[in-house]
C-alpha cells in the first residue's frame, strides 16, 4: 500500500483542472455561437445526473448495507416522474422559458401575483434545506480524501478533515463564481457549468460500473456467485415497510421537482422541449446503471472487509483492500465528481435565488430613500450573485463544522422532505387557477412548520436542539405536540411521519387559504398565463397604460443585461414592427416581453417593480430610477459630458467673439491701409505736381534747375510706379492667385543675380562663402531672387555703419537649407522686430530708403508660398535675416 | 518783405519745391526734418509762420502743434499744417488742436503761397479759413 496521499491530491487537482478547461472551452464555443452540440439532449440528460450526489455514490451501498433494497426508492421516485409525468415537466419548463424563471423561488413568486413575500420564503426554505446537504458533500469529499491518508499511513485528525473541506468549499466557490456568473440571462448561460457537470455524470457513472465489475467478476467470480452471496447475506432478510417505501418514493419524486439544483437544470438549464422526450427514458436508465451494482458491492464489502468498517466507503475501501489502486482512484474521482456537481449547481441556483430574491429587492427598496448604490444594476447583480455563492458554501462549510459530521448520514432525506414542502404550493399553482398567494404562503409556512418540527430539529439528536424530555412529552407537556407522535399517532417511522403530516397539513393550508383569501389582479392573469400555458404562447397582456418611451426602457435595459443584447432586443423588436433603428413603439406586447428579458436577469418580481414603475410611474418617476439604477461613475460620466458641453459652448462663443475681433481688426486695418496708400501715393505726387508747376509757370530757371527739376518729376513718377506694382505684388501673393514658375538653378549664381541687382556694388561690401553655395534649386528662382535683392537692397539702404558690410552665409540647419543676411549696421530695435514684416512698416526713414514699406511683407509672402521662410534673427551684431529655402529646394549639394 | 518761415517737413522733394516756390515770393525759408527737435527748433527761431507736416521721424505733426499752442510766445503763431492723409477726422484733430490752416498734399503751388500770405497778414485764407478758433488763440483767423 498504496497510492501516495501526493499522488492523490495531484490527481484530483488535475481532474479539477481538466474539469476548469472544460468548461471553459465550452463558454468559448457558447461565445462564438457555437452551441448547438452544447445543447444537445445527451448533455441535457447527463447534466439531470445532478441528482445523483456523493450521497448516492457512496451512500447507497452503505444505505444498502444498513437497509436492504430500500435504496431503490431514492431511484423509483424520479425514474416514476421522468416516465410517468413528463407532460407534467413539459408543462414547467414551458412555463419556465415562456415566463424567463430563474429558480423554483421564482416561480412561485411569479404564479402568485409576483409576490416578492414568497419568494423569500421559498428561498428561506431553500437554503435550509439545502445547506446541510452541501455539508454533507463536503464531508463525503474530506472522508475520501482522509480514506487515503489513512491508508497511506498518515491518519486525519479532525483538524485535517476540517481544513481540507475548507479548502474543497473555497475551490468549489471559485469555480461557481468562475463559471455560474459569467453572463446574466439565466436562459443562456452555464454553458461551461453544464458541461462539466456532464463529464462529471460520465465520470462517475464509469467509476460505479468499474468498481461493480470487478467486484462481480474479479472478486465474486460471476454474476451466478454473486447472486448466491446475496442470498446468503442479511440484506435479502431485511423487511420492507411498505409505508416507507411509499414515502420514500413520493419524497424523491417530489425532490426531482423541488430541490433547487434539480429545477435549475431541469427547467433553467433546458434549452428545448423536445430533450425532455429523451431524458424521460435515458435518465431512469441512467439512474438504473447507477444501482446496478449497488448490492453485489454492499454484499462483498460486508463479507470481504473487516467488521465495523463504514458501508458508506465501501466503493472506495473494497478496491483498496484489494490493492487495485487505479480502481480506488477512479472511484474517489466518482465521488468527487458526484460531490462538486451536486455543490456547483445547488449553489448557482441558491445564490441566484437569494440574488433576486432577497438582496436585489432590498437594494432597489433602500434606493428610494435616495441612496445611490455604487455600481450599475448590472453590476449589483453580478457582485450579489457572487456573494450569495460565497456565502451559501460559507454556510454549507459551517454547517459541515458544526454537525461534527455525525449527524449527516440521514440528511439527504431530510433535505428531500424539507424542499418537498414546496411541492403544493408548486403543482396546485400550475394547475388550479383557484390558488393564490394566502394559500401558498399558509402551506408553505404550514409545512416547512411541521418539517422542522417533526424532523429537521430532532435530526440533531436528543439533545441536540430539542431536549430528550422535549421529544419524549412534547412541549409544555403537551402530548400531542410530540415531535415524533403529532396528534398522537406513534409507531410510524420518524421521515412517513413527518412527511405524512407536514404535506398534509401543508396541503390543506394551501386549499384553506386559497378559498378564503382573494387574489389580486394580476395574480390572476399570472394564474391563467400559468396555468393555460400552453394556450398563451405569446406572453400575458399585463400593461395598459404605456407612459414610458421607448428610450427610457433601452437605456434600463441595457444597465440590466448589457448594451449589446439590450439593443439587438430593441432592434429586433423595432425591424418586427418595420422600424429602423433601435427604438420600436411600446406596445403591451413587447414591454411583457421585455420584462420577461430582464427577469431572466434580475428575477421576475424585481423586473415586474422596474417595469412597473417605469410604464405605470406608480411611485418613483423614470428619472428617480434611472438616478438610482446609475452608478456613481454613470453620474460622473454624464456630468462630465454635461460639463465637456458647456466647454464646448465656451470654445464656440470664444470663437464667435475671436472671430468678431478678427473682423473688427480686419475692417480697422483695411482703413489703415486705405489712409496708407494714400500717404504713399500721394507723397510722391506732390513732388512732382509742385515741380511740373514750377516748370510749367517758366520764369528765370536756370538751365541745371530745369534739368534737376525734371530729374525730381522723373524719380518720383517712376517711385509711384515702383509702389503700384509692389501693391499689384502684394495683393497677388496674399490671394493666392501666383502662379510659380518652378526651375533648376545653382544658389550660387542665383546669389550672384541678386547682389547686382539690388545695386550693393559699390554702395556695400558683401561678403560670401562660395564653396557653401554649392547647391542645386528647384523652386521659382525669380521669386526666390526678389527676396534676396530686397533684403541686400535693405542692407545697402538702412545700412548705417561707416564701411558698411553685409555677410550672406549658407549653412545646414536639420534638413533645411537657410541663408542668413547679417548686415555691420545698427540692427533692428527689438520693438520693431514684431512689426517689420507687416504692411507699410518702413520705419521711419523715408528719405533714405525711397520704398513704400511693403518689400519684406513681400518678402514673407512669397516664401510662405514657396514653402520656405523668413525670419529676424536676433544676436547677430546688426541686421539679421534668415532665409529657410523650401524644403525640396535644395536637390543636391554638390 | 524778409518774413521767415520755417518748414518742418521730411520729404527732401517737397522741401526742395516748397522752398523754391516761397523763395521766389521773396519769404526766408528755414527747414527742419525732425519730429522730436521741432518745438525746440521753433523756440529758438520764432519764424513768422510755420508750415507742418503730420508724419515725421520721431514725432508726429499733431503732437508738435499741440505742445506749441501750450508754449508761451508760441501761441498765436501762424501754423499751417500739410498732410498727405486728407481724411476729415484728420482735419477735425488739427483744428481741435488749433491749427491756423490745414492743407492736403498734393497742393497747388499758387494755394500754398496765397494761404502763407494770408496768415502773414493776419486776414482769412480764403476758402480754407479755419471756422473754429482753437482757445486761447485768434488774432489769425479772427478777424
Amino acid at each position: 500500500m498504496i497510492v501516495s496521499f501526493n499522488t492523490l491530491v495531484a490527481v484530483a487537482l488535475t481532474y479539477v483542472a481538466f474539469l476548469f478547461a472544460v468548461a471553459f472551452a465550452a463558454e468559448r464555443r457558447a461565445a462564438r455561437g457555437n452551441e448547438a452540440w452544447l445543447r444537445s439532449s445527451a448533455i441535457y440528460t447527463l447534466s439531470l445526473s445532478v441528482y445523483c450526489t456523493a450521497w448516492t455514490f457512496y451512500g447507497a451501498v452503505g444505505y444498502a448495507a444498513r437497509s436492504g433494497l430500500e435504496y431503490l426508492t431514492i431511484y423509483l421516485g424520479p425514474t416514476i416522474v421522468m416516465v410517468g409525468w413528463w407532460w407534467g415537466l413539459r408543462k414547467l419548463v414551458r412555463i419556465g422559458r415562456s415566463q424567463r424563471i430563474t429558480s423554483i423561488a421564482d416561480l412561485v413568486s411569479s404564479r402568485y401575483g409576483k409576490s416578492t413575500g414568497l419568494g423569500v420564503i421559498v428561498t428561506l426554505m431553500a437554503v435550509v434545506g439545502t445547506t446541510p446537504y452541501i455539508a454533507l458533500q463536503l464531508q463525503s469529499v474530506t472522508l475520501s480524501f482522509s480514506v487515503f491518508a489513512s491508508g497511506a499511513g498518515g491518519g486525519w485528525g479532525e483538524a485535517d478533515l476540517w481544513s481540507a473541506g475548507l479548502w474543497v468549499a473555497v475551490g468549489l466557490a471559485l469555480f461557481t463564481i468562475l463559471f455560474g456568473t459569467r453572463n446574466l440571462d439565466a436562459n443562456e448561460r452555464h454553458h461551461g457549468v453544464v458541461m462539466a457537470i456532464a463529464v462529471e455524470a460520465v465520470v462517475k457513472l464509469a467509476a460505479l460500473l468499474a468498481v461493480g465489475i470487478f467486484v462481480v467478476w474479479g472478486l465474486a467470480g460471476g454474476i451466478g456467485p454473486v447472486l448466491a452471496q446475496i442470498d446468503a447475506s442479511p440484506i435479502a432478510r431485511w423487511e420492507q415497510s411498505g409505508g416507507r417505501w411509499a414515502g420514500l418514493i413520493f419524497l424523491s419524486g417530489a425532490a426531482l421537482l423541488c430541490l433547487p439544483r434539480m429545477f435549475q437544470v431541469l427547467v433553467v438549464e433546458n434549452a428545448d422541449e423536445r430533450h425532455l422526450g429523451t431524458a424521460s427514458w435515458a435518465f431512469p436508465l441512467y439512474l438504473m446503471l447507477m444501482s446496478l451494482f449497488v448490492v453485489p458491492i454492499a454484499v462483498m464489502g460486508l463479507s470481504l472487509l473487516p467488521e465495523g468498517s463504514n458501508p458508506d466507503l465501501f466503493v472506495l475501501t473494497l478496491p483498496l483492500s484489494q490493492g487495485k489502486d487505479g480502481l480506488a482512484m477512479l472511484s474517489f474521482l466518482g465521488g468527487l465528481s458526484s460531490a462538486t456537481s451536486m455543490v456547483i449547481v445547488a449553489t448557482i441556483a441558491l445564490a441566484t435565488m437569494v440574488s433576486n430574491h432577497i438582496v436585489l429587492p432590498v437594494w432597489l427598496s433602500s434606493r428610494s430613500e435616495g441612496a445611490i448604490v455604487s455600481g450599475d444594476v448590472r453590476g449589483v447583480v453580478l457582485l450579489s450573485r457572487r456573494l450569495s455563492i460565497v456565502g451559501v458554501l460559507a454556510l454549507g462549510y459551517t454547517y459541515f463544522r458544526l454537525s461534527g459530521g455525525g449527524a449527516l448520514a440521514a440528511i439527504g432525506l431530510i433535505s428531500f422532505a424539507g424542499v418537498a414542502q414546496i411541492l403544493p404550493a408548486m403543482i396546485g399553482g400550475i394547475y388550479w387557477r383557484g390558488a393564490n398567494r394566502w394559500g401558498a404562503a399558509a402551506g408553505l409556512i404550514t409545512g416547512f412548520v411541521v418539517w422542522g418540527w417533526t424532523l429537521f430539529l430532532p435530526s440533531f439528536g436528543e439533545g441536540g436542539v430539542l431536549s430528550a424530555r422535549l421529544l419524549a412529552e412534547g412541549p409544555f407537556g403537551i402530548g400531542w405536540l410530540r415531535p415524533y407522535a403529532l396528534f398522537g399517532i406513534e409507531g410510524l417511522d420518524p421521515v412517513v411521519h413527518s412527511v405524512m403530516w407536514s404535506i398534509l397539513l401543508n396541503t390543506c393550508a394551501f386549499f384553506t387559504g386559497s378559498v378564503v383569501g382573494f387574489p389580486t389582479p394580476l395574480e390572476r392573469l399570472q394564474g391563467a398565463q400559468i396555468v393555460n400555458v400552453f394556450e398563451h404562447s405569446d406572453g400575458p397582456r399585463t400593461w395598459s397604460r404605456q407612459a414610458a418611451g421607448a428610450e427610457d426602457l433601452l437605456i434600463m435595459a441595457q444597465r440590466i443585461i448589457g448594451p449589446i443584447e439590450a439593443q439587438a432586443i430593441f432592434q429586433t423588436e423595432a425591424r418586427r414592427q418595420g422600424k429602423q433603428g433601435f427604438l420600436p413603439d411600446v406596445s403591451p406586447e413587447f414591454v411583457d416581453f421585455l420584462e420577461r428579458e430582464l427577469a431572466g436577469s434580475v428575477g421576475a418580481a424585481t423586473a415586474h417593480a422596474m417595469i412597473g414603475q417605469m410604464i405605470e410611474g406608480a411611485t418613483v418617476s423614470v428619472e428617480d430610477l434611472i438616478a438610482v439604477a446609475d452608478e456613481a461613475a454613470q453620474i460622473m460620466e454624464y456630468s462630465n459630458r454635461l460639463e465637456a458641453k458647456s466647454r464646448e459652448q465656451e470654445r464656440t462663443a470664444r470663437a464667435l467673439r475671436d472671430a468678431n475681433d478678427k473682423l473688427t481688426q480686419l475692417s480697422i486695418q483695411k482703413d489703415a491701409f486705405l489712409s496708407q496708400i494714400s500717404h504713399e501715393l500721394r507723397t510722391p505726387m506732390t513732388s512732382i505736381r509742385a515741380f511740373s508747376e514750377i516748370l510749367r509757370d517758366g520764369g528765370d530757371l536756370k538751365g541745371e534747375e530745369l534739368t534737376r527739376y525734371a530729374g525730381i518729376i522723373h524719380a518720383e513718377a517712376v517711385r509711384l510706379t515702383r509702389l503700384l506694382d509692389d501693391l499689384l505684388d502684394l495683393s497677388v501673393l496674399e490671394n493666392g492667385n501666383v502662379t510659380l514658375n518652378r526651375q533648376q538653378g545653382s544658389l550660387e549664381e542665383l546669389l550672384d543675380r541678386s547682389v547686382a541687382a539690388a545695386g550693393a556694388a559699390g554702395a556695400l561690401t558683401v561678403r560670401r562663402n562660395r564653396g557653401r553655395e554649392q547647391a542645386i534649386l528647384d523652386t521659382d528662382l525669380d521669386r526666390l531672387a526678389q527676396v534676396f535683392i530686397n533684403l541686400i537692397a535693405n542692407a545697402r539702404k538702412y545700412c548705417t555703419a561707416p564701411n558698411p558690410e553685409l555677410r550672406i552665409e549658407v549653412r545646414r540647419i536639420g534638413d533645411r537649407d537657410v541663408v542668413d543676411f547679417i548686415d555691420n549696421g545698427d540692427g533692428i530695435a527689438a520693438e520693431s522686430r514684431d512689426v517689420i514684416f507687416e504692411k507699410f512698416s518702413r520705419l521711419a526713414d523715408h528719405g533714405t530708403a525711397g520704398g513704400a514699406g511693403l518689400g519684406l511683407a513681400i518678402c514673407r509672402e512669397i516664401m510662405g508660398r514657396l514653402g520656405g521662410a523668413i525670419a529676424y534673427q536676433p544676436g547677430q551684431g546688426g541686421a539679421a535675416f534668415r532665409v529657410t529655402l523650401p524644403g525640396r529646394a535644395a536637390l543636391a549639394a554638390q | 518783405m524778409g518774413k521767415r518761415v520755417l518748414l518742418i517737413e521730411d520729404e527732401p522733394n517737397i522741401i526742395e519745391a516748397i522752398s523754391f516756390i516761397l523763395s521766389r515770393d521773396g519769404w526766408t525759408v528755414h527747414t527742419h526734418s525732425e519730429g522730436d527737435t521741432a518745438l525746440a527748433k521753433l523756440k529758438a527761431q520764432t519764424p513768422d509762420i510755420v508750415i507742418l507736416d503730420v508724419m515725421l521721424p520721431g514725432r508726429s505733426g499733431y503732437d508738435i502743434l499741440q505742445d506749441l499752442r501750450q508754449t508761451d510766445g508760441l501761441r498765436d503763431l501762424p501754423v499751417m499744417m500739410l498732410t498727405a492723409r486728407g481724411q476729415t477726422k484728420d482735419r477735425e484733430l488739427a483744428e481741435r488742436l488749433g491749427v491756423s490752416h490745414f492743407m492736403t498734399k498734393p497742393f497747388a503751388n499758387a494755394d500754398i503761397l496765397s494761404a502763407v500770405r494770408a496768415l502773414a497778414d493776419g486776414t482769412g485764407v480764403g476758402d480754407t479759413v479755419i471756422g473754429r478758433a482753437a482757445p486761447g488763440r485768434g488774432a489769425v483767423n479772427g478777424a
